[in-house]
């Protein structure tokens, strides 16, 4: 059952990532990302990360997503006109996608060898509670240079909002 | 009992009921605002209009479903069906009421009770503005899309006075799980105050529940913040190219949104299915004695009737609530029906609130709007957040 589920939707993750690239309208482009979001929100469900995933969809589905939509829309992006790919690309692109594929696939070998299959139940460290307990001792800095990270980008947004109207 | 089979069985009551709800509370909403206004309101099909849902679900499936030419036709499709079903889906994780025994085991009176249960909320509600925004968007019309627009920046910028009032109750049961956020709420301060979270120290939600509310207005577009849809500005908003059951799927997604918030609001801010005050005092016999005093009601009229189809159709209506008020007084299917009946009058006094405010308040000019959202209630409910975080810390 588990493993049904997971292939449903990590072919769904695939297909929709592939549509955001080959869609020639943004709108279809940032819908396409949105069936992404979602269905890893799923596989973080099946992996047992519930509170993962309910981030995933709040956060990325539901205000990233809606932003970049609201975005586009504002800005009333028409499809892409462009001639479509140079000779660069269509000479290059798939040696250096399957290149790319296959040192990927190398490091993973070499970093995580031997690693037993993933058991669909096994992990239960998903939970609300757990995150934040993990969040608050183990991963206190990073988390809270995250924090001022993002603080700078408010900081950074408000400044470049506010140029105008000071002078 | 076979746990597919149960859940199946629960499924199709709670959408039997949420979906009658639903065609009713548009019933309740123009009678409601038709009395505010002095006038009777539906009063053609069936009693008092009463059989007007219905007419209006033939009219809507009868009508033509027209396709404009000019729309992204994937999208323009897939829209109305998005925001119907965020709006249903939300209901699965609202309890209604307690244990249920049956024989050969028991269940809870809940679709399913997630320990994410409050975040699966969020992340729907969340998701939910799709609907709206593509829907402006894909009808390739001027109004539709500012619309649209109005409603996602609305949205958006609700979220997060409506997600940091969701936090405080949660600081308060320190879980997030709805049914035990309603488990957490039973009690009673001095014997007769209910310990919900609007009363419930070290610090009462009472300006959570109100800002909690107000985000609930914007979030399903409702009068005073049902800009999207300002018919005198926008022609109809996002709708606008939208017909048959195309139109009625988006006029469903309100009211099933709206039904949703109140329940949340009943759940996270109310108490749940708890009674007001305890059965001691004799909380068990308040269902009972309305239905007896709206059949006694009833039945005088019957009696002094002042039409002459009166005197035949009162008495039914009287005899209708003797039965139900019966119904409320065998204590063997009290434990099912007063949480039920709770749960019920809490989300009906909300969802009559709704419909009162449409009644009273003008529509909101747009920056006003905004500004109330990021300059009064942000404030206010980031610091209801950390005063709350600082009394439940001082005082638990």
């Amino acid at each position: 059952m588990d493993a049904i589920l997971f292939l449903i939707f990590a072919v769904i993750a695939v297909v929709c990532g592939i549509n955001v690239v080959v869609q020639s309208h943004p709108i279809s482009s940032a819908i396409s990302l949105i069936g992404v979001m979602g269905s890893l929100a799923v596989l973080y469900l099946l992996l047992g990360a519930e509170f993962l995933a309910a981030a995933q969809v709040i956060v990325y589905a539901g205000a990233i997503m809606v932003l970049f939509v609201f975005v586009i829309m504002l800005l009333n992006a028409g499809g892409e006109t462009g001639r479509g790919r140079s000779f660069l690309a269509q000479l290059l692109g798939a040696p250096v996608l399957i290149a790319f594929l296959g040192l990927m696939a190398f490091f993973v070998q070499r970093l995580f060898p031997g690693t037993e299959m993933v058991q669909f139940g096994a992990f239960h460290g998903g939970t609300a509670q757990a995150v934040g307990r993990a969040l608050f001792t183990q991963f206190l800095l990073p988390f809270e240079v995250i924090s001022v990270l993002i603080l700078i980008a408010v900081l950074g947004a408000i400044v470049l909002a506010r140029k105008e109207f000071d002078r | 009992m076979n746990f597919f089979l149960l859940s199946a069985i629960k499924a199709a009551l709670v959408a039997a009921v949420l979906l009658t709800t639903l065609a009713y509370l548009q019933w309740v909403e123009r009678k409601v605002i038709a009395h505010i206004q002095v006038r009777p309101g539906p009063y053609r099909v069936g009693p008092h209009g009463l059989l007007q849902p219905l007419a209006d679900v033939i009219k809507l499936l009868t009508k033509e479903d027209l396709i404009p030419p000019h729309v992204n036709k994937l999208v323009y499709m897939m829209a109305p069906f998005l925001a119907i079903v965020t709006a249903l889906f939300s209901i699965a994780v609202i309890p209604f009421g307690g244990e249920v025994q049956y024989p050969g085991g028991s269940t809870w009176m809940q679709l399913t009770d997630l320990n994410i249960g409050l975040l699966f909320v969020l992340a729907v509600s969340s998701v939910g503005v799709y609907g709206i925004t593509l829907a402006g968007w894909a009808s390739n019309n001027k109004y539709s899309l500012l619309g649209s627009l109005r409603s996602s920046a609305q949205m958006i910028s609700y979220e997060l006075p409506f997600s940091l009032a969701v936090a405080a109750p949660l600081l308060l049961a320190n879980t997030l799980s709805l049914r035990e956020m309603v488990q957490h709420q039973a009690g009673y301060y001095l014997g007769f105050i209910p310990r919900w979270n609007v009363f419930q120290g070290p610090m009462p939600q009472i300006v959570g529940l109100a800002l909690f509310l107000i985000a609930a207005f914007a979030e399903t577009n409702r009068i005073p913040f049902d800009l999207p849809e300002a018919e005198n500005e926008l022609v109809a908003g996002y709708h606008t190219e939208y017909s048959s059951m195309k139109f009625a799927s988006f006029f469903m997604a309100e009211y099933a949104n709206m039904i949703t918030s109140c329940a949340m609001t009943t759940t996270l801010f109310l108490g749940g299915w708890l009674p007001l005050w305890p059965a001691s005092a004799g909380s068990n016999y308040v269902p009972t004695a309305i239905f007896l005093l709206a059949g006694a009601f009833a039945l005088y009229h019957g009696l002094h009737p002042a039409r002459r189809k009166d005197r035949i159709s009162l008495p039914v209506v009287a005899v209708v609530f003797f039965l139900l008020a019966l119904m409320f007084a065998v204590p063997a299917v009290q434990t099912v029906l007063l949480p039920l009946f709770w749960f019920a009058a809490k989300t009906g006094f909300l969802l009559f609130v709704f419909i009162w405010v449409r009644g009273t308040l003008p529509r909101f000019r747009y920056d006003q709007l905004m500004a109330f959202a990021w300059k009064v209630m942000f404030p206010i409910a980031v610091v209801n957040l950390m005063l709350t975080a600082v009394m439940v810390e001082l005082f638990s």
